[in-house]
């Protein structure tokens, strides 16, 4: 285990928080802008992904394996949230022919 | 016998309840009945007081039924007093009032709100002898806005003419004005004397040496300001002129004999307040004697025989007050029962010609009426004679006494009644003549009509021109007799004040030179009168012609009425508009509606933010976290 903590410490800590930033950061650019449905829900996955390597990083670096625990809380509920998402992408398209996500303005006022 | 007293006011009021409640279901002539009797049977316990007060040697009892208000240091038990003052009140209000309740019997007889009108006459009486009854200002004060309540049920009594409500209201608010006077007097001698019962205030006020402070004058004019609006002078008489829409019995009893006497009893019944004030003395002998001359002026062109004798009311009323004012108050209130006699009998008795003459009330389509009206005829001389001061009728008395005692006090007030008295004898016979005599100028139809009225309206009428006959020997004064029964009867209600206040006696020659001039003019007069206005020829000036100055003046009652509408009812009208428009409509109605348009105009905006479009939720959830950020780091 020492071996992979300190192969993983060999990479300066900065770099990994801005990987992780811009990771973030571009997914949620994705978010807001792409009309497909499966990209945005794709952005939610990469973004919970960024967390969990900023997580493991610190957890690393600090020698607490509380941060790879939660990464683990984190996977399971995104693994949940998955299956939701899917159902819910299924739905739109049975009911709007598509997956663009502009066509879903009907609640209105 | 005097504790019997609490029934006096309690029959009319029994009377009140039973005819205003079950008037619909009762037949008129019981309804009748039930008001002519409670008012008999109070007048019966009346005299029985009368004749025991008369019989004691304490001339004043207190008779005390529960304890009204007691608030910190203001004590108001409900009692009444019975004392002379009270007692001769009594009797007029109860007696007068009987004969006017029978006559009503004839007079309202085709009317549909005769159960009405009763239970209105009882609930009047009611209030009129709780005036008169109280042993101190507040007991005075409920009797006193109580007529004032029941004389607009009455004047407005048939309410379904607009013109006829006007009036109720107009006397309404007129009393309601003297009223606030009564009432800030009230306060003061409250806080001066730290009482309201008679007995206290008078028994403090007996002990204060100087005259003239300036308490007692303000709780005197104050008091007195409630008199003007009650009892009609200036600048509070207008509304009775037109209170002559109410029916004939009503104008008889509220505004000859009653209500408008209660300003002359309230101010008899604080004599010693006004004695420690000869200031206000001054003023009332003023007032009444302007008032006096003012609606004589006035009564001299009027045209309805209603409206002349409400001038000559207020003129009366105007004599009564001078006679307050030089501080002899007993003639006061002996010009006030013989009033109420004569001036109840003329009323009854033009309401007998109203109703002979299918209900017109201009003079001038009158005429030789004496010969289809005989009694009316010789009720009406009656009461004319009594009202001029013909010997020996009543008003004989009562006024050549206040005459007497006006020229010792007050010269100035002495010329200007006796002008009045001419004034008066020239309005009266005027009527008189044009009513009786002469020729017939009425229409056809009238004319077939005309009937003397029947024996329920023309026996009170009889016994009332009975009194006036020889009402006036209550009080002869002693030129020829030694006693004056009315005077000496009152003076224990006096004594203090005439110990304070000398009262010049006139003199017997001057008693002799007022009766002889009185009697010379009265002859020239009735010459005049009866070759101007007893002719079949007599001409009336057509509607349109142009009349002399003085005569426009006085017809259209000097424009006091216009004038008052001017000074206050036209610029309260103006406020009461401004006011309506700045501050409920644009001022309260713009703030609340302001709250609504508000509560709109704010969704109107916010509902834009659901475009339904996510992607704009999505940017809106990034943002939010966004601030939240960077509030934990800044905040």
């Amino acid at each position: 285990m020492n071996s992979i903590t300190q192969t993983i410490q060999l990479v300066p800590l900065n770099h990994y928080i801005l990987l992780s930033t811009v990771l973030f950061c571009i997914r949620v650019l994705g978010v807001l802008i792409c009309r497909n449905a499966i990209v945005i829900f794709m952005s939610v996955e990469l973004m919970l992904n960024a967390v969990n390597l900023l997580l493991t990083a610190f957890s690393a670096f600090r020698g607490d394996t509380t941060g790879q625990v939660f990464v683990f809380f984190i996977m399971a509920v995104a693994a949940a949230e998955v299956a939701v998402g899917l159902a819910i992408i299924v739905m739109i398209y049975r009911n709007t022919r598509s997956i663009d996500v502009d066509l879903l303005n009907k609640l209105k006022w | 016998m005097i504790d019997l007293i609490w029934l006096i006011p309690l029959l009319p009021f029994i009377g009140f309840l039973i005819n205003g409640l079950g008037g619909r279901y009762l037949p008129k002539s019981v309804v009748g009945i039930i008001g002519s009797a409670t008012v008999l049977v109070s007048f019966v316990l009346s005299i029985l007081v009368f004749f025991e007060l008369g019989n004691s040697e304490v001339k004043s009892f207190t008779v005390q039924y529960f304890d009204w208000i007691s608030a910190g240091s203001l004590q108001i038990p409900f009692s009444f007093l019975m004392d002379p003052l009270a007692s001769v009140m009594l009797l007029v209000i109860t007696g007068v009032g009987f004969l006017i309740h029978v006559y009503s019997i004839g007079y309202m007889h085709h009317d549909e709100g005769f159960a009405r009108f009763f239970s209105y006459l009882n609930l009047f009486v009611f209030f009129m002898l709780l005036l008169v009854m109280g042993s101190n200002y507040p007991i005075l004060f409920i009797g006193w806005e109580g007529v004032g309540l029941c004389s607009y049920l009455l004047i407005g009594f048939w309410f379904r003419n607009t013109d006829y409500n006007n009036a109720a209201k107009k006397a309404f608010v007129m009393n309601r004005i003297g009223d606030l006077g009564f009432l800030l007097g009230m306060f003061l001698i409250f806080q001066t004397f730290g009482s309201l019962n008679y007995a206290d205030v008078f028994n403090k006020a007996s002990f204060i040496s100087e005259f003239n402070t300036p308490v007692s004058i303000a709780i005197t004019l104050l008091l007195f300001v409630g008199a003007t609006g009650k009892s009609a002078q200036i600048p509070l008489y207008t509304w009775l002129p037109d209170a002559m829409a109410g029916p004939t019995p009503v104008s008889a009893l509220i505004h000859a004999a009653t209500m408008v006497t209660a300003g002359i009893y309230m101010i008899a019944r604080s004599n010693i307040l006004y004695v420690l004030a000869p200031f206000s003395m001054d003023v009332v002998t003023i007032v009444g004697a302007a008032t006096a001359i003012f609606a004589a002026l006035i009564a001299l062109t009027q045209n309805d025989i209603k409206k002349v004798l409400a001038y000559s009311t207020v003129s009366q009323l105007g004599y009564m007050f001078v006679a307050l004012g030089i501080g002899s108050f007993s003639s006061g209130i002996f010009h006030l029962m013989t009033h109420a006699f004569f001036k109840a009998l003329l009323f009854l008795g033009a309401g007998s010609v109203i109703h002979a003459m299918s209900n017109e009330q201009d003079i001038r389509n009158m005429g030789g009426l004496r010969k289809k009206l005989p009694v009316t005829f010789f009720v009406f001389l009656a009461g004319t004679l009594a009202i001029i001061g013909f010997p020996p009728f009543a008003g004989f008395f009562s006024k050549d006494e206040i005459l007497a005692f006006a020229y010792t006090q007050n010269r100035a007030a002495f010329w200007v009644l006796a002008l009045t008295s001419i004034l008066t004898c020239l309005y009266m016979f005027r009527m008189f003549f044009l009513t009786f005599f002469g020729a017939f100028r009425g229409t056809v139809d009238q004319q077939k009509r005309l009937h003397e009225s029947p024996a329920v309206m023309t026996i009170p009428l009889t016994i009332l021109a009975l009194f006036s006959a020889i009402g006036g020997f209550f009080g002869m004064s002693e030129l020829f007799s030694e006693h004056h029964a009315l005077k000496e009867f009152l003076s224990p209600v006096f004594s203090v004040s005439s110990a304070m206040h000398s009262l010049a006696v006139p003199s017997h020659s001057l008693e002799y030179a007022i009766i002889v001039a009185g009697f010379i003019v009265i002859a020239m007069l009735t010459f005049f009168t009866y070759a101007r206005y007893a002719r079949p020829g007599v001409v009336f000036p057509a509607d349109g012609k142009p009349v002399p100055f003085f005569q426009r003046l006085s017809y259209n009652k000097f424009y006091v009425d216009e004038l008052y509408d001017l000074l206050f009812t036209k610029p309260l009208n103006v406020l009461s508009g401004a006011f309506y428009h700045l501050v409920d409509v644009t001022g309260i109605d713009g703030v609340v509606n302001s709250f609504g348009k508000a509560a709109m105009w704010s969704s109107a905006r916010l509902r834009l933010l659901q475009s339904g479009n996510i992607g704009f939720y999505i940017f809106a959830m990034v943002i939010g976290v966004v601030l939240i950020i960077l509030y934990s780091f800044i905040g």
